[in-house]
C-alpha cells in the first residue's frame, strides 16, 4: 500500500524535494537557533556565580567581636561623630531587657558586625525558574535577609521601617551587590554604637573558589561622618549544613521596671576604661571617630603607647586567644592571673 | 514516511553541527592561537588597580593592627605550640641587631600594616605593589620566570598573579569582553617572618593566596573605589588551620599621605 508520502511524490514530481528541503532547512535554522538560545540560558544559569550553601565564619579575624561581642568603649574605627559618640557612651546593656527593646539588635547590619555562620539559597519562580531572590539566614534568632532580584521597586519613604528592612540586588561580573533601605534605629555594634534609621547599607557578595567575602558599607547621615566599611570572609562548608531557620526573636518579660529606660548619664558609665585597662588603648582613641581608621593615626598614639609598652605584663593574661586545643572556643577570657577581669564585658548595672 | 523523518532528521543534526561548529569558531577567537606571545596582562582585564590606595581599618582587628599587639596576644591566629614558642621568645631589640626588624613586613603580614600602596605596572606583565610602611615591594609576575621562581627566599616571597575574569553574573570563558576581573595571587618563597608586630610567627614554608576585587561605595556611578584583599595563610609548621584574613583600602586622588618609613620592629 502506497503511503501519502508517496503520492505526494508521485503527484509533484521533482517540484517536491526543493519545497520540502527549504522548509526542512527553515525548520532546522529554527530548531538550531531555538537550541542555541537554550543553551545560551543553561549556561548563565550554570555558570551564574552560585552563592547557595552553607558558610562557615572562620574565627581568625573580627576576633574581639565573637561570643561576648565588643568591649563597651571599642569605638575604634568607628567614624562616630558626637551624637553617635555620646549616644553610645551612655548605653547599657540592660536596656535589652525592655521588652520594647528585646529584638533591637538583630536588624539587617547585624550581619555584618556579628559572627554567624551563613545559609544562603535562592529563591525561583515563575514560568522560567528565573531566581527571584536570594535569602540568607544566619545561625541566629534574627528573620534572615531577602534580596529581590526581580526588580520590585523599594516601599514608600513614608511606610513604616521594619527589622527586615527591603533590600534589592544586582550582579556585577560575579559580585552581587544588595542595597538594604527602610531600616530601623538600633545597635551598629553590640556595645551600643547606633545607626540610625536614615541609613543604607550596601553589600557586596564577592566568591572566590571556596570562600566568600561580603563587605558592607553603612551610610549614615545622623551618627557618622563617613561610611563604615565592614567585611567578613567565610568559607564553604562541606561538613555542616546551616538550617534555613532558626527560632525568632521573641519579646518578653525580663524584669524591667515599667516606665524607665536604663543607660548611663553622660561621663557616668564605669566601663569605658576597659579599652585602656586591657589594651592599653587611650580614650581618644577608642571613641572613634573617622579619624582612628586611617593609618595616620597611628603616628599620635606612638608615643604614649611606646611610652606604656615596657610597663605591660610580659605575657598576656586575659583575651590572649580564641584557640584552645586546637579548636576555636571564642574569645577566651582565661588565664586568669594578672588582673582581674570586670564582671563581663557588659555586666555593669546602670542607673535608671 | 520513515524516510522523510530520517532524511529531515539528518539535515537537522547537520544544520546544527554547522551552526555549533560557526559558534565554537566565533568564540575561540576571542583567545590567542597555540604557540603564540601571551596577551598583556596589562590589558587583559577591565579593571584597573594602579593608583594609591590606603588602607582603612575599621574592623574589630584594629588592636592588633593599629598598634603594637601586646606580647602573648595571638587572638584569632591558629597557632600550634610551636608557634607560640617563637612568639614567647620574641625580642624586637633582637630581631633590630640581627637587621631583621621587617621580619613583621613580609607578604603574609604586610597587607594588614595600616599603609598606603602605590600600585603600578612594572612592565606589561608584571604589577608592582610598593608599600610605604617598611618601603616594601612586590611583584605580581602574570608570566612566571623558572629563573625567578626558585631565587633566595625574600619578605616578599615570590608572587604569581592571573586575572579571574568574570562575564556579567558568571565566570568568563572567551569571545567578547569579560564584563569584570578579580586579581589572584599566589606567593611562596617567603623567609620566615611574623604575622604580627608582636612575634606571632609564619614559617619558610608558608604559603599565601590572596584575592584582590574592585567595588564602588556606593555602587552608583560616583561611588569612591575601595580595594577588597582577602587573604589565606597556610603554614604547616606553625598554624594548624588556615589564617583567613580580609582588609580593605580606599583609593586617594594624588600621593598624599605617602610617607615612606622604614621597618621598624617595635611599632
Amino acid at each position: 500500500m502506497a503511503s501519502n508520502q508517496s503520492r505526494f511524490r508521485a503527484a509533484h514530481g521533482a517540484a517536491r524535494p526543493m519545497i520540502v528541503r527549504t522548509m526542512t532547512l527553515a525548520v532546522a535554522l529554527t530548531l538550531c537557533s531555538a537550541a542555541l538560545s537554550v543553551r545560551a540560558q543553561v549556561v548563565t544559569a550554570q555558570e551564574a556565580a552560585d552563592l547557595s550553601g552553607s558558610w562557615d565564619s572562620p574565627a581568625t579575624n573580627d576576633v574581639l567581636e565573637r561570643d561576648e561581642g565588643p568591649f563597651t568603649d571599642d569605638f575604634v574605627g568607628m567614624p562616630l561623630n558626637a551624637a553617635g559618640r555620646a549616644l553610645a557612651a551612655s548605653y547599657s546593656a540592660d536596656m535589652l531587657a525592655e521588652p520594647e527593646r528585646v529584638c533591637q539588635l538583630y536588624d539587617q547590619w547585624h550581619y555584618s558586625n556579628s559572627v554567624f555562620n551563613l545559609r544562603i539559597w535562592p529563591v525561583t519562580g515563575g514560568p522560567t525558574g528565573t531566581i527571584q531572590a536570594w535569602k540568607l539566614q544566619p545561625t541566629e534568632d534574627n528573620g534572615g535577609m531577602t534580596i529581590w532580584m526581580d526588580g520590585r521597586s523599594p516601599p514608600s519613604q513614608y511606610a513604616d521601617h521594619l527589622r527586615g528592612a527591603f533590600t534589592t540586588g544586582h550582579w556585577k561580573g560575579d559580585m552581587l551587590i544588595a542595597v538594604t533601605t527602610g531600616m530601623k534605629r538600633a545597635p551598629a555594634r553590640d556595645n551600643g554604637a547606633f545607626h540610625s534609621d536614615e541609613s543604607i547599607m550596601t553589600s557586596t557578595f564577592i566568591p572566590h573558589d571556596d570562600m566568600l567575602t561580603i563587605v558592607y558599607v553603612l551610610h549614615d547621615p545622623v551618627y557618622m561622618t563617613a561610611p563604615y566599611v565592614y567585611s567578613r570572609t567565610y568559607v564553604r562548608s562541606v561538613t555542616r549544613p546551616i538550617a534555613t531557620q532558626y527560632p525568632p526573636c521573641i519579646v518578653n518579660f525580663e524584669g524591667t521596671s515599667e516606665g524607665t529606660v536604663p543607660f548611663f548619664p553622660p561621663g557616668k558609665n564605669p566601663l569605658m576604661t576597659q579599652m585602656m585597662e586591657f589594651f592599653h588603648v587611650p580614650e581618644y582613641a577608642s571613641a572613634g571617630g573617622a579619624d582612628t581608621m586611617y593609618p595616620e593615626f597611628r603616628d599620635r598614639l606612638k608615643a604614649q603607647y611606646l611610652k606604656l609598652y615596657p610597663t605591660f605584663p610580659k605575657k598576656c593574661t586575659q583575651y590572649c586567644t580564641n584557640f584552645r586545643f586546637q579548636q576555636a572556643v571564642g574569645n577566651l577570657p582565661q588565664p586568669v592571673e594578672g588582673p582581674a577581669a570586670k564582671p563581663g564585658r557588659r555586666g555593669a548595672k546602670s542607673g535608671s | 514516511m520513515r524516510t522523510f523523518l530520517s532524511n529531515c532528521a539528518a539535515r537537522l543534526a547537520l544544520a546544527l553541527l554547522v551552526s555549533l561548529g560557526a559558534a565554537t569558531l566565533v568564540h575561540a577567537q576571542g583567545r590567542r592561537g597555540p604557540g603564540g606571545p601571551p596577551p598583556p596582562a596589562e590589558a587583559a582585564a577591565p579593571v584597573d588597580f594602579t593608583g594609591y590606595w590606603r588602607s582603612v581599618v575599621q574592623d574589630e582587628d584594629w588592636v592588633y593592627r593599629m598598634v603594637t599587639p601586646r606580647p602573648g596576644d595571638y587572638a584569632g591566629v591558629p597557632l600550634k605550640p610551636a608557634g607560640m614558642q617563637v612568639m614567647d621568645a620574641w625580642d624586637p631589640a633582637k630581631d633590630t641587631a640581627a637587621g631583621e626588624q621587617c621580619k613583621s613586613y613580609g607578604a603574609p603580614a604586610i597587607m594588614r600594616v595600616p599603609e598606603h600602596l602605590h600600585i603600578t605596572w612594572q612592565d606589561d606583565q608584571t604589577l608592582k605593589m610598593e608599600t610605604d610602611a617598611g618601603e616594601q615591594t612586590r611583584l605580581f609576575h602574570f608570566v612566571p620566570s623558572m629563573a625567578d621562581e626558585h631565587g633566595p627566599r625574600t619578605w616578599q616571597g615570590y608572587s604569581v598573579a592571573q586575572w579571574q575574569l568574570q562575564s556579567q553574573g558568571g565566570r568568563f570563558f572567551g569571545g567578547g569582553k569579560p564584563a569584570w576581573a578579580a586579581l589572584k595571587v599566589t606567593t611562596t618563597d617567603l623567609k620566615a617572618g611574623y604575622l604580627r608586630k608582636n612575634g606571632v610567627p609564619y614559617s619558610e614554608n608558608a604559603r599565601l593566596v590572596e584575592y584582590f576585587d574592585l567595588v564602588q561605595i556606593p555602587p552608583e556611578n560616583d561611588g569612591q573605589w575601595w580595594m577588597v584583599l582577602t587573604s589565606v595563610v597556610t603554614d604547616p609548621v606553625y598554624l594548624f588551620t588556615p589564617f583567613v584574613t580580609d582588609d580593605n583600602f580606599q583609593k586617594l586622588s594624588s600621593a598624599e599621605g605617602w610617607e615612606p618609613s622604614a621597618c621598624s620592629a617595635m611599632w
